[in-house]
């Protein structure tokens, strides 16, 4: 690939954080790496409780207050107006210059509910106007005019009439819309989307993530999906994380992921997914939950819950085993002294038929 | 096959909510189908189109505006006696979309699943009581320990075994899955959905399984129907619905279904439809009979145009 000219946006280097609960210091994060370039999309995909979330949360310095950051570091470039560049690590900085310079302004996020991340009591655009406004110092008619051009960018009809109106008045995907017009008020280069289209329909879900495709296209920026489903994954994204438990067990590019996946977890998730063309009486699944991070993990995280497992799983954890250049993954199967051992082979019978479908 | 007698028919249900003196909300605008014992039939939708309202109305938390609802050859819509309120109660039972909203938190999980138990006078004495609950715990796959806890130290797959096994205690010949699946994890989705098909195996319930996930409803159905702005515009056997759909909203839900294959992925474009562009109206269609169990909701011509292009 062209490597050497991918401009790195987001960096984010054996970041470790702790929530202390009254039931003892929790681990949620455990030494992740994630790269992002320009441009680019990235996905990441995981159960609930595998940390995804925070991680970003983390990025924005939106994390509970009950949190601490061991270690690790988010570093973000960016460039300023006049063009030349920066690079800030994000966890060094205080509280009011992120919120200052970079939340809304340069790094945006859209959440999974609408409902809860717009204000009931506020006119919807008067919640597009406000970040230009408290940013850019934007004059109210030129916030406005934006704000009507926003609307119409995200398909929604009669954006002068909406502007006026209130969140409960509108559906679901119409809200959703809103958010993503609010996302994209201060011109971000960045895009956080965290579970964007779980809490709307499938009709819908395309339609909202077609929309982000488009503006991602448009305004050349780049953008980050956090999502537990595949199919979103595989409609959108260039490169994949999985994590589990707190870690990155398999990145990869798309289509390594999806048809050359190398990590049993991957493997799991990829089979659970009901496919329209399978006949199967039972789903696949992966037994058991994942584990509890108030206690010390020893060894692979995943190790209970994998039929694959080796010993050693349970004393040592695995390190990134290379696969190619853009595809590492964390298991000890990879190992050159592992027993060789191939992807279920109802996946594999999957993969194959996806492989002639495409061609 | 022919000769079956179903457990539910539903016939003509409308459900309306009065807005205001002016404004009614049609939620379920004429709707039929039967379930028949030992089946699953699933109803799909996109929010709004009135398949939870379906399913309240079925269990009797809503009194129908119009229409019949018949469960085992009785008339359950209009006012019923204590004593067939008391049968229905324990034989028609219902999992909820939320686990954690729908568990009482200060009861112990022991207590929530012999509720109904304890209601309805099961038991001889308490040795059986325990041993009903620590049955029913085994059998969705939790361990009869998980008795003493309470519902907030278990996982959200968890939870929902144990709304399962809180319906399943009362050996009900139906169970109304309100989109019980749709809060949890793809891996822990699967798990669910397995052991709903096994204990229906075990058991001979029948489901009313109400989701938006297709390809979820996929797995776990015998028959489809498929609703749309409180009508059922298209029915069948999973098979016809999902190999031969005729109606527009049917084949644009299908074209939305998300696949794990990135190559098709990228190239698909979900076939929209828009009710008001379409120029259908589902009030003047009528029920048309494709094949075997197979009905679309569709004018004559609009029958012939659907029917032609495939």
């Amino acid at each position: 690939m062209e490597s050497a000219n991918r401009e790195h946006v987001l960096s984010i280097r054996d970041l470790s954080i702790t929530f202390k609960t009254g039931a003892g210091p929790v681990n949620a994060i455990r030494g992740v790496n994630i790269d992002l370039y320009k441009g680019e999309t990235l996905a990441v995909v995981g159960e609930s409780g595998s940390g995804k979330s925070v991680t970003f949360k983390a990025a924005m310095g939106i994390l509970a207050s009950n949190s601490v950051v061991n270690s690790g570091s988010i570093t973000y470039t960016y460039h300023h107006n006049d063009g030349s560049p920066a690079t800030v690590d994000l966890l060094k900085m205080k509280t009011k210059d992120i919120r200052r310079h970079i939340n809304g302004k340069r790094i945006a996020m859209i959440f999974q509910d609408p409902m809860t991340s717009l204000d009931p009591t506020m006119p919807i655009g008067k919640q597009i106007m406000e970040g230009m406004i408290w940013h850019y110092k934007t004059p109210k008619k030129e916030a406005w005019a934006k704000a009507v051009r926003l609307l119409e960018e995200v398909g929604i009809d009669e954006p002068e009439k909406r502007m006026r109106q209130y969140p409960h008045q509108l559906s679901g995907g119409m809200r959703q819309r809103v958010v993503i017009a609010i996302a994209l008020a201060c011109d971000p280069d960045l895009l956080i989307c965290d579970e964007p289209t779980t809490a709307l329909d499938v009709t819908i879900q395309a339609k909202i993530l077609e929309l982000i495709k488009r503006v991602q296209a448009e305004r050349g920026i780049s953008v980050i999906y956090i999502t537990h489903d595949l199919g979103v994954v595989a409609k959108v994204a260039d490169f994949v994380n999985v994590m589990y438990a707190g870690k990155i067990v398999e990145t990869g590019t798309i289509d390594e992921i999806f048809y050359d996946p190398r990590h049993p977890y991957t493997w799991g998730l990829l089979s659970a997914m009901p496919d329209l063309d399978t006949d199967d009486a039972r789903l696949y699944t992966i037994p058991g939950s994942p584990p509890n991070l108030l206690h010390p993990v020893p060894g692979d995280a995943f190790a209970p819950r994998n039929s694959y497992a080796l010993n050693i799983d349970e004393r040592m954890e695995p390190p990134m085993f290379k696969v190619s250049d853009t595809h590492y993954a964390a298991t000890w199967l990879l190992d050159e002294r592992a027993p060789k051992v191939e992807m279920p082979k109802e996946l594999r019978a999957r993969i194959r038929r996806m492989m002639k479908e495409a061609n | 096959m022919e000769e079956r007698k179903p457990l539910l028919e539903v016939k003509g249900l409308k459900q309306y909510f009065k807005g205001s003196r002016q404004f009614t909300v049609k939620a379920v605008d004429g709707v039929d189908f039967v379930i028949y014992p030992g089946e699953t039939y699933g109803l799909v939708g996109e929010s709004g189109s009135g398949k939870s309202t379906i399913g309240r109305s079925v269990i009797r938390l809503y009194k129908p505006t119009a229409g019949q609802i018949l469960f085992n050859g009785m008339d359950i819509s209009g006012n019923l006696s204590s004593q067939q309120n008391q049968q229905l109660r324990t034989q028609m039972q219902m999992i909820f979309q939320d686990p954690m909203a729908c568990l009482n938190p200060r009861k112990k999980v022991g207590e929530i699943i012999a509720q109904g138990l304890d209601i309805h006078h099961l038991y001889k004495n308490q040795a059986e009581r325990q041993q009903k609950v620590a049955d029913i715990l085994r059998k969705v796959g939790l361990a009869p320990e998980h008795a003493d806890r309470y519902p907030h130290q278990f996982s959200g797959g968890q939870r929902q075994r144990v709304g399962i096994a809180r319906a399943l205690i009362m050996d009900p010949k139906l169970i109304i899955a309100d989109e019980c699946i749709s809060a949890l994890d793809v891996s822990i989705q699967a798990q669910v959905v397995n052991l709903m098909k096994d204990l229906q195996e075990e058991t001979g319930t029948a489901y009313l399984f109400i989701a938006h996930d297709l390809s979820m409803v996929k797995y776990i159905s015998d028959r489809i129907g498929v609703l749309h702005l409180g009508h059922l515009v298209e029915t069948g056997t999973t098979e016809e619905i999902f190999n031969n759909p005729v109606h527009p909203y049917t084949q644009s839900l299908l074209s939305a279904i998300p696949q794990p294959d990135p190559r098709t992925e990228r190239n698909r474009v979900a076939k929209s439809y828009d009710y008001k562009q379409a120029g259908v109206d589902y009030h003047v269609g009528k029920r048309q009979h494709l094949e075997g169990t197979h009905y679309v909701l569709a004018t004559d011509e609009e029958l012939a145009k659907w029917t032609a292009k495939s």
